[in-house]
């Protein structure tokens, strides 16, 4: 018999997640680590809606007309700019948080479609570089497994300052996922709890970043490019700063972006939406006049669809990157593993804990033999299924404005659902001509 | 053996040096190199592949010598921020002395500063040995992952802070150490490592002399009973 609970009112504050989180931490004494992004609401790109074409503005017929999705990435400055046939990368997510199969299942994927995938916190894999074919090295705090081999064997660097789910945060790997080969490559005892660096060892500031990124050019005699990859707080400012340090392309992840270990509070209460964020660096960029021309913006954080990739080329973005959404499409939070979930005390669509090393799905974890569940061939081909209807959803999309190339779609091609979102997007308030803060 | 000439005050420019250095413009395998008016230019001498030996008249900027396989690189004069950044084998050394993070998250080969070394000298360093013939700035071997940091002056507060796997040898005094770091027994075998490496950085000073630091290993894994330490 179950019992009648129509009278019980969850408190709005007090809700049972939050119940449950106080209960947790008063009998453990430790914050909360854990996987994915923020979970709470923030005003997002389903905030926002396309005016499609209409007596005033011509569509391009579907499935006939044109229109492109193929991205060029680090002309300011790279002998050799990376290019990219769909504006949709794969983030940069540590050997170390994902399981070498993991890797290699991305690079599969994105090969397929013509994409790049990135390194992470913990070094290059041949896993991942063997099956990339093009292939973003991470410059992180830590510099784990950091080498000279590896840098120019990368086709793009990303001076990593900061991600959306922790600016100002460093790294964390927890002690149950350093098998030996992550502990060998990161030269680390094994099984610790380890925290990478939250700043650089060697450059403070922007102006030792523009000499930090000189020497990076000199060890890979400028022949790629470099991108700086801030969490979006003070966008503007940090797009500025970038750009000025002599980046060739500029990646803001936005609060919601995920991550493989962070405290949850950090998560939740740092950093700024994706949706401002967009608008802000394009704005610094077109200040600069580098928007479109020199410097291409790459935006993560929350990128789920292919509406959302549409809309954040429409504020702005160059290429959007996307982490959390990839995982899924591997094989991550799965009904048919809703039991193995149960045993961890949760269930498929709520799995978080990335940092854990016990993923059903072998994703995040180092145990060989979750690991092996992970078929990087199977796994590649779902991948590049997701990213090919993301991509066909952001063609329909800018189609439907009109538009031969992605690259076309303009915040005037889009109005707010609510006002916080016209404010942030700086797009009217749907069916009016209000972006509130515009006199 | 004579050395090839590269004056930058002449018509190489920091680009130029590097790429004949690195070996882009032809083999330079056994090639000797002598660098004239440095000027305190930056990334001087960063990503030698091969094992040339090259000797820098003057003062240098930030990154000289960074990333390095194999190399052998004489600065006669001071060095700037990351002197010898992420070496990974060889040998670098400055007759004077050298600024902030010197030898940072280095993996391998040898280090030398005749003279002093600023703050976080020697930060994340991953398995590089760097000799300091003077004293350390604060926060030395911050964060240090592996490899021997040998101090023959002192050290300023915070040395060895958040240690990992790395040793500090320390011939005078230390302001302070930090988080997990302490004093270990100095045992016969640490002498004789210590005297070796004394000898290859041509410092005559005898190692029991010097006292050992590590990590208490306190801080490897997060507990609530050290909530205050982090
Ligand atoms: C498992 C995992 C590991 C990550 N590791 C890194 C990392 O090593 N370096 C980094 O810059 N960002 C890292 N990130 C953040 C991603 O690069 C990216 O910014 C983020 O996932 C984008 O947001 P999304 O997950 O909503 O797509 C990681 C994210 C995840 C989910």
């Amino acid at each position: 018999m179950t019992m009648d609970t129509s009278h019980l009112r969850e408190s709005a504050l007090f809700d049972r997640a939050t119940i449950h989180e106080i209960q947790r931490a008063a009998s453990e004494g430790i914050y909360r680590i854990r996987g994915f992004g923020a979970k709470r609401r923030v005003p997002h790109f389903d905030d926002l809606v396309f005016l499609g074409a209409s007596v005033s503005r011509y569509p391009l017929e579907g499935y006939r007309e044109a229109c492109g999705t193929d991205v060029t990435l680090g002309t300011r400055h790279a002998e050799k700019p990376l290019e990219i046939d769909i504006p949709i990368t794969i983030a940069g997510m540590s050997f170390g948080s994902l399981s070498a199969q993991a890797k290699e299942a991305l690079g599969r994927g994105a090969s397929a479609v013509g994409t790049s995938t990135t390194t992470g916190d913990g070094g290059m894999t041949q896993e991942e570089r063997g099956h990339s074919t093009k292939l973003v090295y991470q410059y992180l705090p830590s510099r784990y497994g950091m080498n000279p081999d590896d840098l120019r064997k990368a086709d793009a660097i990303e001076v990593v300052v900061g991600q959306g789910a922790k600016p100002g945060g460093g790294g964390m790997l927890l002690g149950h996922k350093i098998s030996d080969r992550v502990a060998e490559m990161r030269t680390l005892p094994k099984d610790i709890d380890q925290r990478s660096a939250c700043r650089h060892p060697d450059w403070t500031g922007p102006d030792d970043l523009e000499i930090k990124i000189r020497e990076l050019r000199e060890i890979t005699d400028w022949r790629v490019p470099i991108y700086v990859k801030v969490g979006a707080t003070r966008t503007y400012y940090d797009t500025m700063l970038a750009v000025k340090s002599g980046a060739d392309v500029i990646v803001v992840d936005g609060m919601q972006g995920g991550t493989g270990a962070t405290q949850d509070c950090f998560i939740e209460h740092v950093g700024i939406p994706t949706l401002p964020a967009v608008r802000l660096a394009a704005e610094a960029l077109q200040e600069l006049n580098l928007h479109r021309t020199g410097v291409q913006l790459i935006v993560s954080g929350g990128i789920r669809s292919g509406a959302d990739v549409a809309k954040a080329i429409a504020l702005g973005a160059d290429a959007v990157s996307i982490g959390s959404a990839a995982l899924i499409a591997l094989g991550d939070n799965r009904p048919d593993l809703a039991e193995e979930y149960a045993k961890l005390g949760t269930a498929p669509g709520f799995y978080e804990d990335w940092q854990a090393g016990a993923d059903p799905a072998g994703i995040t974890t180092q145990d060989p033999e979750l690991a092996k569940r992970l078929d990087p061939e199977t796994a590649g081909k779902r991948l590049a299924n997701y990213l090919r209807v993301l991509t066909l959803e952001a063609q329909t999309l800018a189609r439907a404005c009109g538009k031969s190339h992605l690259h076309n779609l303009e915040p005037e091609d889009l109005q707010a659902l609510t006002i916080e979102a016209a404010a942030m997007a700086k797009v009217p308030l749907a069916g009016t001509d209000w972006i509130p803060g515009r006199l | 053996m004579s050395s090839d000439v590269i004056d930058l005050a002449g018509a190489a420019d920091v680009r130029a040096a590097n790429r004949r250095l690195q070996g882009r413009q032809g083999a330079v395998a056994g090639g000797r190199f002598e660098v004239l008016n440095p000027g305190g230019a930056h990334a001087l001498a960063a990503g030698l592949m091969d094992d040339v030996e090259v000797v820098i008249r003057g003062p240098v900027g930030y990154y000289c010598a960074g990333m390095n396989k194999n190399a052998t690189v004489r600065i006669e004069g001071a060095a700037g921020v990351g002197l010898a950044e992420n070496i990974m084998s060889g040998e670098v050394r400055v007759t004077g002395n050298a600024s902030q993070s010197a030898g940072a998250s280095g993996h391998g080969g040898l280090v030398v500063i005749e003279g002093d070394a600023a703050s976080r000298c020697g930060i994340s360093m991953k398995g590089v040995d760097i000799v300091v013939g003077g004293s350390v700035g604060h926060n030395s071997a911050f964060m240090a992952q592996a490899g021997r940091l040998v101090i023959c002056g002192d050290a300023e507060d915070g040395l060895g802070d958040s240690i990992y796997e790395a040793q500090i040898f320390l011939r005078g005094a230390a302001k302070g150490l930090g988080a997990d770091c302490v004093e270990k027994e100095m045992r016969p075998e640490h002498e004789v490592q210590l005297a070796e490496l004394l000898a290859r950085a041509g410092i005559d000073l005898p190692a029991s002399a010097f006292r050992r630091y590590g990590s208490a290993r306190s801080l490897y894994n997060f507990k609530v009973d050290n909530i205050g330490a982090y």
